[in-house]
């Protein structure tokens, strides 16, 4: 306690500071590709797709064969464990496909979450058993960070002590294995947006979990500046009769990181949640125009933000590939522009778009 | 827990925080003159001058009457209770003195240190008894910021779980009810340089105890845009046999902040500790010039490191008053620049080059 005993060399430190900039890096954000296979099913569903591997692959290679500009604005990858693992339609793994256009590879280590005893339905997340290994392997796999993603919600009882106790700790022992092993943590403590709670209970409840993720951080000697946050935007529950512009939300949200997240942490990439894709994209624009001063990037983590209208385009049919592609990586270039606060709407926004991807407690 | 409960206004919030900019303000920094009647002791023991409300009277009007080349070098001032009801030969008010040129005046309101049975040695501060009422008090006698200062210390098993807890859980109940009364409150948990520790032992001391504090700010719903730190640079324990440069313990200190101090604090305003005036200055200027990114202001919140030179140089005789306060007017100045990262060294090291060190400080 108060001794420092060994934790990570300074060639350990440099390693994960540096991967962490190169994710982060102006401009450049985070593709979300992560999604379960029972969560793949949810998405191919809606476009009466079905869930079989050769699917899943099959859309994962059309996001992946993308123009290889999409360097420019994407700057880390998550896969899940089944993609790492598969190959592209030429025959080459999935990770070197991405590594060679000079994005980092990534990849989701929780297993899901599990139920909290005693609790208004809330959950922690599992998946420490052997994560050191795995970990290990996945390195050596060509992963250079990984994301577990920690699930709070908001009610009347909710967040609980308990509850953000031990999402707290569990994402501070998940880190601190990471880093042993090479690996970025990417620490999501996502507040759900279920509810119809107003932007200022969000505010207050995102301000105590981060609060406690960081105190848990420093509990368990993690290396803050070798980490990435990937925190719920601040907005009002998807039920809150009170309607909020993308400066109410960025300000609230900025304000929120600042009075919570240590400087040295890298970046901020935000989840979309149940955003729509120009929201997320508005949103992620108003939050880097906001004047007050931000000593990390804000940037995105978009799985669905990012991937919906091509799911739309592509509806299962080979013939619309390119379509399909068009429609990412122009999500991706708004994203990116967003990033820098530089994101400006043109009049018309297509459709997909603008639906709303909220889906009811949402789990993936 | 989940529910949030009015506790400061919109009114409230902004006040607190339009102060916390206007002490640190760039280019500004604290004068910390609140030492009580048993560290003045001390203080005046050194220069052989007696210790009576007199004495103490005339030193803090050295300090007090220097020219308008201070108000653009000092935001706030510390005051001690006794010090705010002390008026100059003139009859006017040091209060007044001091607001009438812009500087904010502050109070240290804790009651000093007291022992936490079943540790090592180790402290933690009693005041908090009463404290809303006197912090209401003070606001009406011109205070509008106020001190509190924790101590803890680097050993073999020190600082302590408890010792950690314990201040930082103290810290935040003075904040809150400062902050309840209009007060903006300055936090210190200074770690002693007592030891011989190396410079890395006191930044993962310094690093657990900041993030303790924060926490405990959290817990206790501290509106921190309305508050200023006060801690230790991070250094070597005085006895450590190892040398490191300004620049190494810039770097330290300010690693150790962006890992701890949310950037909604406005400013860091370090103590100097045992270091000598010069040795203050140089550090706060190889901090300000540390090339990791800041979102705090960075400056001075001096005791010794401003009045040394001044004390020496009164040693109780009336016919060395200008004297006096020329010295800390130079200091002031000299921190001045230092807080903005432009202070190229010391040209007359003499009298600030004197090393100010007095073992296990309780000040």
């Amino acid at each position: 306690m108060t001794h420092q005993f060994p934790g990570l060399s300074p060639a350990q430190k440099k390693e994960l500071a540096d991967i962490a900039q190169r994710i982060v890096a102006p401009g450049k954000g985070i593709l979300a590709a992560d999604e379960s296979t029972g969560t793949m099913a949810k998405r191919l569903q809606k476009i009466n797709v079905e869930n079989t591997e050769e699917n899943r692959r099959t859309f994962r290679e059309i996001l992946f064969s993308s123009d290889p500009s999409i360097a420019n604005s994407i700057g880390g990858v998550i896969f899940f464990h089944e993609t790492l693992y598969q190959k592209s339609d030429s025959g080459k793994l999935f990770p070197q496909v991405v590594k060679e256009k000079g994005m980092v590879v990534g990849i989701k280590v929780d297993k899901g979450t599990a139920g909290l005893n005693g609790t208004d339905g809330e959950t922690t997340t599992q998946g420490l058993d052997g994560l050191s290994e795995r970990c290990a392997q996945y390195k050596k796999d060509g992963c250079d960070f990984a994301k577990w993603r920690c699930v709070l919600k908001i009610s009347h009882g909710c967040p609980s002590a308990l509850a953000i106790a031990e999402n707290a700790n569990v994402l501070a022992r998940y880190a601190s294995i990471c880093q042993q092993n090479g690996l970025v943590p990417i620490v999501e403590p996502e507040i759900l947006p279920d509810g119809d709670h107003d932007l200022q209970r969000c505010q207050y409840v995102t301000e105590k979990v981060l609060a406690a993720v960081y105190k848990a951080l420093n509990d368990h000697h993690v290396y803050l500046e070798g980490t990435l946050l990937k925190p719920n935007m601040v907005t009002a529950g998807h039920s809150c009769t009170k309607k909020y512009t993308p400066e109410d939300v960025a300000l609230a949200t900025v304000t929120t990181l600042r009075r919570t997240v240590p400087a040295a942490v890298p970046g901020i990439c935000f989840l979309s949640g149940g955003q729509s894709e120009e929201e997320a994209s508005l949103n992620l624009s108003a939050i880097n125009q906001v004047p007050l001063h931000r000593p990390w990037k804000l940037t995105f983590s978009y799985g669905r933000a990012l991937q919906a209208s091509a799911l739309a385009a592509w509806v299962g049919k080979t013939a619309n590939k390119k379509a399909a592609q068009d429609a990412f990586c122009s999500r991706a270039k708004i994203n990116g522009l967003a990033s820098k606060g530089e994101y400006k709407p043109a009049n018309t926004a297509s459709q997909a778009a603008m639906q709303s991807l909220y889906t009811a407690s949402y789990v993936y | 827990m989940t529910h949030q409960f009015p506790t400061l206004s919109e009114a409230q919030k902004r006040e607190l925080h339009e102060t916390a900019l206007r002490i640190v303000s760039p280019g500004k920094g604290i004068l910390a003159a609140d030492e009580s009647v048993g560290s003045m002791a001390k203080r005046l023991a050194q220069v052989g001058v007696e210790n009576t409300e007199e004495n103490r009277r005339q030193f803090r009007q050295i300090l007090f009457s220097a020219d308008d080349r201070i108000n653009s070098c000092i935001g706030g001032v510390i005051f001690f209770h006794e010090t705010l009801y002390q008026h100059s030969d003139n009859g006017v008010a040091f209060v007044k003195m001091i607001r009438d040129r812009g500087i904010l005046v502050g109070v240290k309101v804790d009651k000093g240190v007291v022992p936490l049975a079943g540790t090592c040695g180790e402290t933690t501060t009693q005041g908090l008894d009463g404290l809303a009422e006197r912090c209401a008090q003070y606001k009406k006698d011109g205070a509008v910021f106020a001190k509190w200062r924790c101590v803890l210390k680097i050993s073999d098993s020190n600082p302590s779980k408890l010792a950690i807890a314990e201040n930082a859980n103290t810290l935040a109940r003075y904040s809150s009810i400062c902050q309840q009364n209009g007060i903006v409150p300055v936090i210190e948990p200074e770690i002693l340089p007592d030891g011989d520790h190396d410079l890395k032992r006191c930044q993962y001391v310094t690093e657990k105890v900041l993030a303790a504090v924060y926490k405990a700010m959290s817990d206790h719903h501290v509106y921190l845009e309305g508050t200023l730190l006060k801690p230790n640079m991070v250094t070597p324990g005085h006895s450590c046999p190892t040398k490191y440069s300004p620049e190494e313990v810039a770097m330290a200190s300010v690693s150790a902040m962006r890992r701890t101090v949310p950037p909604a604090v406005p400013g860091i305003c370090f103590l100097s500790g045992g270091q000598s005036e010069e040795e203050a200055s140089i550090h706060l200027n190889a901090i300000n010039n540390c090339p990791l990114a800041k979102p705090w202001v960075l400056t001075f919140s001096f005791g010794r490191a401003l009045q040394a030179s001044a004390l020496r140089a009164w040693r109780g005789h009336k016919e060395n008053e200008k004297t006096a306060t020329e010295q800390f007017i130079k200091r002031a100045e000299v921190n001045s620049l230092a807080c903005l990262g432009k202070y190229s060294g010391g040209d007359n090291h003499g009298e600030a080059g004197h090393r100010i060190f007095g073992s296990c400080h309780a000040y």
